[in-house]
């Protein structure tokens, strides 16, 4: 009990930051290039710096906007203007969790891992939950606008909502535009599980 | 060591039918059978035996044992010692995890070298299990039961602290994942993964005290520096250093977070 009273009041009384070159030269000095994975990996973008900040204090807004809206304007929509590719390769992308760690092999393209944090189709029941339910997300229509957000949406998230929780899949090279639109498919097709649920 | 053998092939013979299985959400109930069917055992018995055999077998070009090693209660303390770790040490002056502790002895008194220490630390999946790994084992098994109380009085430790927590939430790399990505959020879970929140006291409690433990789907005892190295990597991180800073930090937030609640490794997991 004693213990945990002097924790509470150290937690509440003297939590320090830590500097940047503080951080920088231990997390240099922490890890080891490996395979096709180098130190690089460890440099923050303007970003992900603003997104880092412990236990999600509320960063300056008027930065935000401005990342925001640097996010946006950083969108490369399809060149052809055609949003939908496969579903059935998109389902594949969904359900592929490879890609970038050391030990995979670059060789391979890169899965995009949906459903690590969505659920999609409702036959796969190993779904996370870090991101909402897309079940159904055809639902919303093909307007030229839910095509255009949506893209714009897994191209860079933040062009939304500053520091979601979601990977940049264009943007930071994830996931080609082809395996993006496949993505689409998976998401807006009539035909797709993600909207044609066998009774 | 042929009793743990057969367990190593009865776990790697689960986890291959768990893992080519074409339904993952039988997965969580065969884990649980397979749980159920160990009772009270727990394979890594055997690998706490081995860890005594380790520490008290000469090794080295100094042909010594680990007894006289000091994990901070006094040289050759080990009851008790794993859960006061992470802790300041004099005589390096830096914070170390059991990990680094470890190899600090088996350089100074052993006389081995950090390339021969470092080679292989922990083991591949359905491997024989390791060194580290096993000493781990023993070491937080003469802790069990007893409060997870990291040292917080000198600066160092608190620097740790402080640092473990920044690097906690600090996201990077192609994804932009940090720890807290993953475990900032309560309730959560990666496909059918359960995520601990280890922003929380009852968070860090569960994740901290549970390691080192079995893994069951891969046939070898694991330690929390394993469990930071293989979060890292999905985290698109390069490879992380066992004992680092980086590693010790992390391990003092969650330490320190965790503190009060009672060890209960090895556990058994997945």
């Amino acid at each position: 009990m004693k213990i945990t009273i002097t924790f509470v009041l150290w937690l509440a009384g003297c939590i320090g930051f830590v500097q940047a070159e503080d951080m920088s030269s231990a997390l240099n000095g922490g890890f080891k290039a490996i395979n096709q994975v180098g130190l690089d990996r460890l440099e923050q973008d303007t970003l992900q710096a603003f997104c880092s900040k412990p236990r999600e204090e509320p960063g300056d807004a008027a930065v935000a906007a401005e990342l925001r809206q640097t996010a946006l304007a950083s969108v490369v929509l399809p060149g052809n203007g055609e949003y939908l590719g496969s579903w059935e390769r998109g389902q594949e992308v969904a359900n592929n969790g490879k890609g970038l760690q050391y030990s995979d092999n670059p060789e391979e393209a890169n899965g995009g891992n949906c459903y690590a944090c969505h659920q999609l189709d409702p036959a796969e029941v190993a779904y996370g939950n870090l991101g909402p339910s897309l079940t159904n997300y055809g639902a919303r229509g093909q307007s030229d606008v839910m095509l255009e957000y949506t893209w714009t949406k897994l191209w860079n998230t933040h062009a939304y909502n500053v520091c979601s929780h979601m990977p940049r899949f264009g943007a930071q090279g994830i996931l080609t535009e082809q395996q993006l639109k496949d993505v689409m498919a998976f998401l807006f097709d009539p035909d797709s599980p993600v909207n044609n649920q066998a009774e | 060591m042929p009793n743990s053998r057969i367990i190593n092939v009865a776990a790697c013979l689960v986890a291959t039918v768990m893992l080519t299985g074409p339904a993952h959400a039988d997965e969580a109930g065969i884990f649980d059978e397979y749980r159920a069917m160990f009772g009270d055992d727990n394979p890594a018995i055997f690998v706490i035996e081995e860890g005594e055999e380790f520490w008290f077998a000469s090794q080295g070009p100094k042909q010594a044992t680990l007894e006289a090693c000091d994990l901070g209660l006094g040289p050759g303390v080990v009851d008790g010692a794993y859960a006061r770790l992470p802790r300041y040490f004099e005589d390096v002056d830096r914070v170390m995890d059991v990990e680094a502790r470890l190899r600090f002895c088996m350089e100074e008194l052993q006389g081995r070298t950090p390339e021969e220490v470092d080679d292989r630390p922990y083991s591949l999946r359905g491997d024989l299990g390791t060194e580290m790994e096993a000493l781990v084992a023993w070491l937080a098994e003469k802790s069990r039961d007893l409060p997870i109380a990291p040292g917080q009085e000198h600066d160092k430790e608190r620097e740790a602290y402080s640092l473990g927590e920044a690097v906690f939430y600090y996201r990077a790399g192609p994804h932009d994942f940090s720890c807290a990505t993953c475990h900032g959020q309560e309730g959560m879970r990666i496909r059918l993964q359960a995520l601990p929140d280890l922003t929380t006291h009852e968070g860090a409690a569960v994740a901290y005290s549970g390691w080192p433990a079995y893994r069951i789907s891969e046939g070898v005892v694991r330690t929390m520096g394993w469990r930071m190295r293989a979060c890292f990597r999905q985290q698109r991180f390069p490879l992380l250093d066992m004992g680092s800073d980086v590693t010790v930090a992390l391990q003092t937030y969650l330490a320190v977070t965790a503190a009060g609640a009672p060890m209960a490794a090895p556990g058994l997991k997945r």
